[in-house]
């Protein structure tokens, strides 16, 4: 799961990680009402009006504006707010703007970048940090990894004070800013372990010209396996950050992603079901969606995917795979009955199924009278399906 | 010959009173597995229907001491299945099975730290995994056990499905399996394509090894280099995922294409590289590795 910027610098200054003074709105009114008073509070004119959507590049795409002034701040509120912000990350189509964060302006000594997250190699978190602050840390990964330091987490002892110390000197702090970054750091590392967070990043972490550090942004993704530890963030889920069929799917614990092709697929098992999209365009066809229904699915969950699946306009035709172990055909073929008795079928249903209780999942479609094409393996459903959907695209 | 399981294996299953622990103990003792216990706190002492025959025990200390196992099956909920692994480990047994989907990555680092800290000698695999078979001799997990066959081919696998997948692929076609591996999905996870590549290597029952990686990550990448490093019998490959787009989590926890990294692209011509012949689809893994063997 992610969040906002705006929600995950809440969450920082409750776990006491340095942030500017700012207020999140969700109007115009509200933001332009928020500007004297982050005015005020900060003891500064200078704000920085910040669209809030997931996607990161927002700088660049003009979703970031500082202003000096009250009514260069109000404009700014009003060019951004409601603008279709057209970033790296959120395609071509862009995302509508509906929540700012109206931020206190700093005086900005130097940008670094801090992130956060599994190394998988090691099975430990790692911190990584970077004197290239404010560019993106792939571009400098690539160009110069060296430039990017490493601390791993000890799961036994946490993080330590000397690894504050290490990181601090190799970006080239000292003073007060060294000190600040010593202060900085514990309860950030706090945050992402209590919070099981997935990632975390600061780009950029400031120091300012009086010696503090301060987290500039936030970028935080959750663990959505944690989330039953932390029921209190389903308030801040953005549902309109959200594809609706997705939203859906979720309901029902379902591993969904909406593609742009036209082949609807019902697959048990990611594994199965990202290889499902690859034979389907291996054979010249465009799946329409991912769909994991997962091993302890019910027949209930399978009649909402099925749903979901048929809900999509652009879907022309219906590929069920699956490949039983911990789910039943027979649970797979009750919840696709369900479904198309409910909702009907007005697309053509290519199935193959294998795996625990087969025989009973073909025996239930066979006595269903179901306009179904069987398929005798996943080849062979592949080419069906796309010559279904009316051939290569 | 075989790997990891086999006649010897003493299993306990851990959540065997739940809906998946009852329906996959059964399973697993039509297969022939030898299960000697079931576990679930609480339920000491109580019958499981149609398990009647194997004694239930609140704690795995018991299971072991009582019933002399050494292997478990976790089929426990996601919040309490990490502490059902480090409690399998602290009883003794030598083999965890973790079943279990959707472990929180923070629980399962500190389960891999614990473990290599303290029972080097146990081998976890997955979570969120089909589990590993033996055919003919044991099943631990919830494979579908007909479409298994004894023979040579080594499988290991990121995917449960994908595993089932190229075992009917195989068994269709004549060849039949030393041992099959679900190594599981999940970014930290217990045994990885190395190990599995390692006891396949020395296994002189296994003549051929099929392994199934997936978009995310750089182990099918490690594992490529130790392939050619040390591995001297054919090896086949199929990487899942080569039409994920970027940036989205394509249901496991570890198949996201992020950063530029784990692209199958890349994956396949590190396999490649090492000299790995690598099916078009996942429809060919069988053919691709039976022609290898011709």
């Amino acid at each position: 799961m992610k969040i906002h910027e705006y929600q995950g610098k809440q969450m920082f200054q409750k776990y006491g990680v340095p942030v500017p003074i700012g207020i999140a709105a969700t109007s115009v009114d509200d933001a332009i009402a928020a500007i004297p008073k982050v005015q005020e509070q900060a003891g500064t004119d200078v704000v920085v009006v910040k669209a809030q959507i997931h996607a990161g590049g927002r700088g660049k795409g003009g979703g970031v504006k500082v202003a000096k002034t009250r009514a260069d701040a109000e404009a700014a509120v009003k060019k951004i707010f409601g603008m279709q912000l057209v970033t790296h990350q959120t395609g071509p189509e862009g995302k509508k703007v509906q929540r700012l964060l109206v931020e206190q302006g700093l005086d900005i000594a130097h940008e670094y970048y801090l992130g956060m997250l599994l190394d998988r190699a090691t099975g430990r978190v790692t911190v990584m940090a970077s004197t290239e602050g404010g560019m993106e840390v792939e571009e400098v990964a690539a160009k110069t990894p060296e430039k990017i330091l490493k601390e791993p987490i000890d799961p036994a002892t946490g993080w330590q004070d000397w690894q504050s110390r290490k990181l601090a000197k190799a970006l080239g702090l000292s003073g007060a800013a060294a000190t600040a970054f010593a202060k900085f750091m514990p309860p950030l590392v706090r945050c992402y372990d209590e919070m099981d967070c997935s990632l975390l990043e600061i780009n950029p972490l400031v120091t300012t010209k009086d010696g503090k550090v301060l987290a500039l942004d936030a970028k935080i993704n959750f663990d959505d396996n944690a989330m039953f530890r932390h029921k209190e963030l389903e308030a801040w889920r953005d549902p309109s950050e959200e594809d609706p069929r997705e939203l859906e799917a979720k309901k029902y614990d379902l591993s969904y992603i909406s593609l742009d092709g036209n082949i609807g697929c019902m697959v048990n098992g990611a594994g199965l079901a990202m290889s499902t999209m690859d034979i389907i365009k291996f054979y010249g066809g465009k799946p329409a969606n991912f769909l994991d229904v997962g091993g302890g699915a019910t027949a209930e969950k399978v009649t909402a995917a099925f749903k979901i699946i048929t809900g999509d306009p652009e879907v022309k035709a219906i590929f069920v795979n699956i490949f039983g172990g911990i789910m039943k055909c027979d649970t797979i073929a009750a919840g696709v009955i369900a479904a198309v008795k409910e909702v009907g079928l007005k697309v053509p249903l290519v199935v193959r199924l294998e795996g625990t209780n087969v025989e009973l999942g073909k025996k239930m479609l066979a006595e269903s009278k179901l306009n179904i094409v069987a398929a005798g393996d996943m080849a062979d459903g592949a080419k069906k399906v796309v010559a279904a959907a009316g051939g290569k695209s | 010959m075989s790997v990891l399981v086999g006649y010897n294996t003493r299993l306990v299953v851990q959540g065997m009173s739940g809906a998946a622990g009852a329906f996959h103990a059964k399973q697993m003792v039509e297969y022939g597995t030898n299960v000697v216990a079931g576990v679930t706190p609480g339920k000491g002492g109580a019958k499981v229907a149609g398990l009647e025959q194997v004694p239930m025990f609140d704690t795995m200390e018991e299971a072991v001491r009582l019933r002399g196992a050494n292997a478990s099956v976790v089929y426990v909920p996601p919040p309490f299945a990490a502490d059902s692994i480090l409690e399998a480990a602290a009883a003794g047994v030598q083999l965890v099975v973790a079943i279990t989907e959707g472990i929180p990555v923070r629980d399962m680092v500190k389960v891999k730290y614990v473990l290599e800290r303290d029972y080097p000698h146990v081998v976890l695999v997955g979570p969120n995994c089909p589990g590993v078979i033996t055919p003919g001799q044991c099943k631990i997990g919830i494979m579908p056990g007909y479409i298994h066959k004894p023979g040579n081919v080594g499988v290991v696998s990121r995917s449960g499905t994908l595993t089932y997948e190229i075992v009917h692929q195989l068994t269709s076609i004549g060849l039949g399996q030393s041992t099959a591996i679900g190594i599981g999905g999940d970014p930290v996870k217990g045994t990885d394509f190395i190990d599995a590549l390692t006891w396949f290597n020395e296994d002189p029952g296994t003549s051929a090894i099929f392994m199934i990686g997936e978009i995310g990550g750089d182990s099918e990448e490690r594992a490529a280099q130790f392939v050619k490093d040390h591995v001297k019998k054919p090896v086949g490959a199929f990487i899942g995922g080569q039409t994920a787009p970027p940036g989205k989590r394509m249901g496991h926890a570890g198949a996201i294409i992020s950063g530029g990294k784990g692209a199958a692209s890349d994956k396949i011509a590190a396999l490649r590289e090492a000299g790995i012949t690598v099916a078009p689809t996942p429809a060919e893994m069988g053919s691709t590795l039976a022609k290898l063997l011709a």
